[in-house]
């Protein structure tokens, strides 16, 4: 048993936090986020040629060849540094569906092309209606001689604005709830018939609704079997949330390292604010909620480095625990921080912005206590 | 970052479950429930000390038993599944510890081997009447008296003194410095003339703690330990591993399962207890948090394997751990509905109504306890405060 990095994980580490520490500070990443694109395409080449991007694929196609410890690892530190480059909707998500469901032509065709920072990716999978429920999908893949048309609309497209390639979850056959029928389409964000509505979330990155109007699909454009995508999403989905979670983990750090530096300097009645044993209480609780949240993305980290199967139950618990100490983190936090903390000028509201937005992608603490409910109790 | 059970440690499992299958019988558990309870905790501990297994953390040449971190891990798993309880820690856990650290060979050599084999039953003499939490206002005063020390004053919440051959005491050897400073740990046999046992029963009706007088008792000098007037440093690294070992995380797991259990068979109003959506969303919530607190735990046992000093993790066990316990302990007594009130008498207890009432009645009264002893959590999180977040 044992809880340690690799060096080569914790080279990984200190390269990003070198990049956060000296090429992002706060107010470069004010500037991005609200600079025309909303990220900067030099970083993304930079991530590239540091072999950030290569991390969870495999070797054969010029990745790292990493588990899932290693894109905790940069997940963790780009969390850290509230990276906008979207790294997760174009490696984790985008790459994460060709690796899973792409053949071999496809994964030659995209895999080094992310890697080489050269595409931009999105997976389009959330409906107006469908809020948590993937398989609730209106939008429409008919076949039409060896390809196919896509009809419908995807919502909060994650990366939807810069995004040149998408992954489009779309049913191919049953009614709109159906868990079979489901199929995955690589669409070419220019197509003809595609139009976008893009806007950007309080967390600063941009997304798009995405509307498909009779665009014509090759059949190449298939990802994976026909009418069988929802275990290929639900795969995803579980490395997606341990993903998000050490992004969460990352900034629950920060956040309890500013506000504890901050009350054993800020003053208030002649003494810091630090000194008062109501506070001091309430930081210990904050400190255990961080070690608490760690200590369940490792658990998630070494079932799911095992076997995939073997972390779900895990899975949903940390992303309950996620979602309810994130909470409680950035709540105390802004609250210690006094008028301060209220601030968009301040970094903390802002890390709680993007503790928010991942609490609620692939599901929230409801919506996942149930999940665990129905898997741990059934009768 | 990996926990992934070796060939040899899936063979230790087996072996492990094999001898609790075996060793653990059904009258041995009946009897550790009924008024023969010392008997039987004793026989316990003799039947493990036999198989080698009596001290999973004392060092393998004091007679601990050398196993690795997930050993120590499967050990505990396998023991909070078969529903056996820990061992008495006042001696095996507690003292055993502090002569280790501090104590000279005579006392090594002639404790050790006893407390290995059950042979003494210690109990534990820090708290005082009025001392609360502030331990180290303690007023027992031990007097210089040529070889020996004359004891006098009082110490409370003392359990199992009833039973106790041996009781670790911090006295005040010296009143003119600092509070912290002029404290002596010693050891005092029960059966010095002057002592004497005052019960004490709490809100389980169950008599386990007590009152303890002392009345010029006369202790030789040779039963300190550590240095005279260095008591508090002894104190402090005791507490430590108090702390690490009231977390319980194995034996709520084991509560969590009997909860399953019993809510499984319980039924209101013709559906199953464990099928109420409110009822199944508290014990999730419990549920979420023990599987992050255990594996809190083994970062804490990695990490002391590899012979570093526990981090920032280590410091929330006693906290979490006893917050989930009473959580659990809350969660069965509710299952339990009116049967959690009725007071044992010498009737059949499923005459009674459900059979695991009596002992969740129990279990969450003295439950209460647990944030309250080994120093209370407000007391922890002031310490957490200072030595791990750096607050003054």
């Amino acid at each position: 048993m044992n809880f340690d990095f690799t060096e080569e994980q914790q080279m990984v580490r200190d390269s990003i936090a070198r990049f956060v520490q000296d090429d992002y500070d706060w107010d470069t990443r004010k500037a991005i986020v609200a600079s025309d694109e909303g990220m900067n395409r030099v970083n993304w080449q930079l991530f590239a040629e540091l072999g950030w991007l290569s991390i969870p694929f495999a070797e054969e196609h010029g990745g790292f060849g990493g588990n899932i410890v290693d894109l905790s690892v940069v997940m963790e530190e780009l969390g850290k540094g509230l990276v906008v480059e979207p790294y997760f909707p174009t490696v984790v998500l985008f790459g994460g569906l060709i690796k899973r469901a792409g053949n071999e032509a496809q994964q030659a065709e995209w895999l080094p092309r992310i890697i080489g920072g050269e595409v931009l990716g999105a997976f389009a999978y959330v409906e107006r209606q469908s809020r948590f429920a993937l398989h609730d999908c209106q939008t429409t893949a008919t076949k039409s001689g060896d390809g196919y048309v896509l009809n419908g609309e995807k919502v909060v497209v994650f990366n939807g604005e810069q995004a040149d390639h998408l992954v489009v979850l779309a049913r191919t056959s049953g009614e709109q709830s159906d868990q079979n029928g489901l199929s995955l389409f690589v669409v070419d964000a220019s197509a003809a018939g595609v139009s976008k509505m893009s806007y950007p979330m309080m967390d600063g990155q941009r997304v798009a609704n995405i509307t498909f109007n009779d665009v014509a699909l090759g059949a190449d454009a298939l990802l994976g079997e026909e009418g069988n995508a929802l275990s290929v999403v639900d795969a995803l989905t579980d490395e997606a949330i341990i993903a998000l979670a050490s992004e969460a983990v990352g900034i629950m750090g920060v956040l309890n390292t500013k506000t504890l530096e901050y009350t054993k300097t800020r003053e208030q009645f002649g003494v810091a604010i630090g000194s008062y044993q109501a506070l001091q209480h309430r930081m210990v609780d904050t400190m255990m909620a961080y070690e608490q949240s760690k200590s369940l993305l490792f658990k998630a980290l070494c079932e799911y480095k095992q076997d995939p199967a073997m972390a779900a139950e895990t899975i949903h618990a940390l992303k309950v625990l996620i979602d309810r100490n994130g909470k409680h983190v950035f709540g105390e936090a802004i609250q210690m921080h006094g008028g301060m903390g209220m601030t968009d000028e301040l970094d903390i509201g802002h890390y709680a912005k993007r503790l928010m937005m991942i609490n609620t992608t692939f599901g929230d603490a409801t919506y996942h206590r149930n999940r665990y409910i129905e898997t741990a109790y059934a009768a | 970052m990996d926990t992934a059970y070796s060939t040899e440690d899936l063979a230790f499992r087996d072996e492990v479950r094999g001898f609790f299958d075996e060793a653990y019988t059904p009258e041995l558990q009946q009897r550790l429930r009924s008024p023969d309870y010392k008997n039987a905790i004793e026989e316990w501990q003799r039947k493990l000390y036999d198989k080698g297994w009596i001290a999973p953390n004392w060092p393998a040449e004091y007679g601990g038993t050398g196993w690795t971190a997930t050993q120590k891990y499967i050990y505990e798993t396998e023991r909070s599944l078969a529903g056996i309880p820990n061992v008495v820690p006042f001696g095996l856990v507690m003292v055993a510890n502090v002569i280790m650290a501090y104590g000279t060979d005579e006392q090594k050599e002639y404790f050790l081997p006893r407390i290995l084999k059950s042979e003494d039953w210690w109990c534990q003499g820090y708290s005082e009447p009025g001392s609360g939490s502030d331990l180290a206002s303690l007023k027992t005063k031990a007097e210089r008296d040529g070889d020996d020390f004359i004891i006098n004053g009082a110490k409370i919440w003392t359990t199992y003194a009833q039973y106790a051959d041996w009781i670790f005491c911090l006295v005040r050897t010296d009143n003119s410095g600092k509070k912290q400073e002029g404290i002596t740990f010693i050891l005092i046999d029960m059966k010095s003339e002057g002592i004497k046992v005052n019960p004490i029963i709490s809100i389980d009706n169950h008599h386990s703690l007590n009152e303890v007088e002392f009345n010029n008792v006369r202790v030789p000098a040779k039963n300190v330990v550590g240095e005279i007037g260095k008591g508090w440093t002894v104190a402090k690294a005791l507490l430590a591993h108090e702390r690490t070992g009231i977390a319980g995380v194995a034996d709520v797991k084991r509560a969590v399962r009997v909860i399953k259990e019993v809510a499984a068979k319980e039924e209101n109003g013709g559906q199953r207890l464990m099928d109420d959506p409110g009822f199944q969303q508290r014990l999730a919530d419990i549920e979420v948090e023990l599987m992050a607190l255990e594996f809190t735990e083994l970062r804490t046992l990695a990490t002391q394997a590899a012979g570093g000093f526990p981090g920032p993790e280590s410091s929330l066990l006693k906290i979490k751990g006893t917050e989930l316990q009473q959580a659990t302990q809350e969660l069965l007594m509710e299952i339990a509905a009116y049967y959690q009130g009725v007071l044992p008498i010498d009737l059949d207890p499923n005459a009674l109504g459900h059979d695991f009432a009596t002992e969740a009645r129990r279990n969450y009264m003295y439950g209460r306890a647990a944030t309250i002893y080994g120093g209370s959590n407000e007391v922890q999180k002031n310490i957490i405060a200072k030595y791990v977040l750096g607050l003054e």
